[in-house]
């Protein structure tokens, strides 16, 4: 099947809610009642000025008429597809589950989403019970106590006759021991609250980091106009409750100020207005490197850059250390992601910019436009090799470009069916 | 018949409450708080049964099982082993080291009577004859 098969029904679904009747839309997007009837029933391919007129018309970005949100929201569904491990009936129409049942498909996603961090901290958790002496040995003192409490109160309990001598014994053993789980397991408590267990409860480190970003829209208006420093916005932040995620976030929030303070937002956003979005005159007017511009134009407000963008910055093991995603470019929350993404590319020649216009396979009519670039983040002497960092922007066209090359999300929720790429079986049947 | 069996624990209120709940099933109890000199009380003892703890001061009760097993004489001895929970990389290797069953703290008085009389019927009601491992009742 075709992909975006559902736009015209998303676009009558808002048109009925909104209470228009079709030929006052038509009307407005200048169009025929019937062409736009064909459109809705999902009869006619729709793009471009006309689509986003439509979405003019109805009130909502034409992101979300084609894909959009939805697209994260998807690839979340399939994730919890695959993790619930038993075949799923009706994975070929998770798109009209989403569409039709955006809110609840919310949910379902959110919850898979909790369900992994859970996951994550119960694995922490039992790795720490397994490798933490201190911990193991008041676990056992507590046990050890609540096993001689048990015997001995079971045998007051159910001996019928016991000798006086006896039961004096077991009484005072009783009073011993409580006293003792009393104190071993203050000992716990207090154990537990001092080592910096929520991290362990919040799981992953790198969420909170995202949390944060997210909760400043990825722009720190303090830091750009010097009101503020990474270390007094990090600890102000109530979503960074793990040191670990604090760490992750200051490291982040110092290459943004150091990028803010070469680049600042007032010039950054002259020079885009004059010369459009080319990163190399912005190198060239900051006199700085093109990760450097690129890293910031990542990070600039929707209404600075003239349009959305999103950001990936990668280590040389692939893992993802910042994102910053972007509508209809599914990201996955956790694992590799896919190698055919150009910010791998660029690992592979360090310091060569590349540009590559992708569209991301799924049922994404969206094309994107990647620009990425790997840089020496640690640099290499004789005796140590240089560390290398690699920076994506991406940046959604309306239309997908024909020389587009087709990336995934990660493997097992990417529907491609030949990609030289793959390392695992999809759990996908569908074929595009 | 001789029922004796000698407990490996350093919890006094443990071994005092497993010794009572014994001794009151006909068993002759010794009871034993150190696993530094555990081997030596045991091949002196001779006991019937061996109620080993795994955390014991002196050395573990998985070294007192290794070395215990390594006396020709000793190899047939049931040895029931206290873990608590948690201990489950130990548990395995106690395993493979030769403990006939294991029973996890905290546990009941009337799981250890079960267990120490199980054990006593595969080891000696079958005799000469091998212990059926998959025996109980």
């Amino acid at each position: 099947m075709a992909r975006d098969t559902l736009t015209g029904s998303r676009i009558r679904e808002r048109r009925l809610i909104l209470g228009i009747r079709q030929a006052e839309l038509a009307r407005k997007a200048g169009i025929s009642a019937s062409y736009l009837n064909l459109i809705e029933h999902n009869r006619r391919r729709i793009g471009g000025k006309l689509l986003v007129d439509l979405a003019q018309v109805l009130g909502v970005e034409p992101s979300m008429l084609t894909e959009g949100a939805e697209a994260a929201l998807i690839a979340s569904l399939r994730e919890a597809a695959a993790d619930a491990g038993t075949p799923v009936a009706e994975l070929d129409r998770t798109d009209e589950f989403a569409g039709r049942f955006p809110g609840w498909a919310e949910v379902l996603a959110s919850n898979h989403q909790r369900i992994s961090r859970l996951e994550r901290t119960v694995e922490t958790l039992s790795d720490r019970l397994t490798h933490d002496p201190h911990l193991a040995a008041s676990l056992h003192e507590v046990l050890s106590t609540a096993a001689a409490i048990r015997s001995t109160a079971s045998i007051l309990a159910e001996t019928g006759e016991l000798e006086t001598e006896w039961r004096d014994r077991f009484h005072k053993n009783l009073n011993e021991d409580s006293l003792r789980l009393a104190e071993s397991s203050r000992a716990l408590v207090n154990f537990l609250d001092e080592s910096d267990s929520s991290s362990e409860r919040r799981g992953v480190p790198q969420e909170e980091a995202e949390e944060f970003y997210l909760a400043h829209g990825y722009h720190f208006a303090e830091l750009e106009e010097g009101r503020s420093d990474p270390k007094a916005l990090i600890a102000a932040a109530p979503q960074l409750v793990s040191e670990a995620a604090r760490v992750i976030a200051r490291s982040a929030l110092e290459q943004y100020q150091s990028d803010a303070r070469k680049m600042p937002l007032k010039d950054v956003s002259q020079v885009i207005k004059q010369r459009g979005l080319d990163p190399s005159a912005i190198a060239q007017r900051f006199q700085v490197d093109l990760p450097a511009v690129l890293r910031r134009l990542g990070v600039l407000p929707a209404e600075v850059l003239g349009q959305e963008a999103g950001l990936v910055i990668s280590d040389a093991s692939g893992s993802i250390l910042f994102r910053k995603p972007v509508a209809g470019f599914a990201l996955p929350r956790f694992g590799a992601s896919c190698p055919l993404w150009p910010v791998y590319t660029a690992l592979q020649r360090p310091d060569v910019p590349l540009r590559r216009n992708v569209v991301q396979q799924g049922r994404s009519t969206l094309g994107f436009e990647c620009l990425a670039v790997a840089w020496s983040h640690v640099p290499g002497s004789f005796d140590r090799d240089p560390q290398y960092h690699a920076v994506m922007l991406i940046l959604p066209r309306r239309e997908v470009p024909t020389d587009s090359q087709p990336v995934g999300a990660t493997c097992r929720i990417c529907p491609r069916q030949t990609c030289a790429a793959r390392r695992e079986p999809s759990i996908l049947k569908e074929e595009f | 018949m001789s029922r004796h069996v000698v407990l490996i624990e350093d919890e006094t209120n443990i071994a005092e409450a497993i010794r009572f709940l014994l001794t009151r099933d006909g068993w002759s109890v010794d009871v034993h708080g150190n696993g530094g000199d555990a081997v030596e009380v045991i091949r002196a003892a001779g006991p019937d049964l061996v109620i080993l703890d795994l955390m014991l001061p002196g050395k573990s009760g998985l070294e007192v099982i290794q070395e215990l097993r390594a006396f020709d004489d000793m190899q047939d001895l049931p040895v029931l082993m206290l873990t608590a929970r948690g201990q489950l990389k130990d548990r395995e290797m106690a395993e493979r080291a030769g403990v006939t069953r294991f029973m996890t703290k905290p546990f009941s008085n009337s799981e250890v009577l079960t267990a120490v009389r199980d054990l006593h019927a595969q080891a000696y009601q079958d005799e000469p004859a091998l212990p059926d491992q998959g025996a109980s009742s």
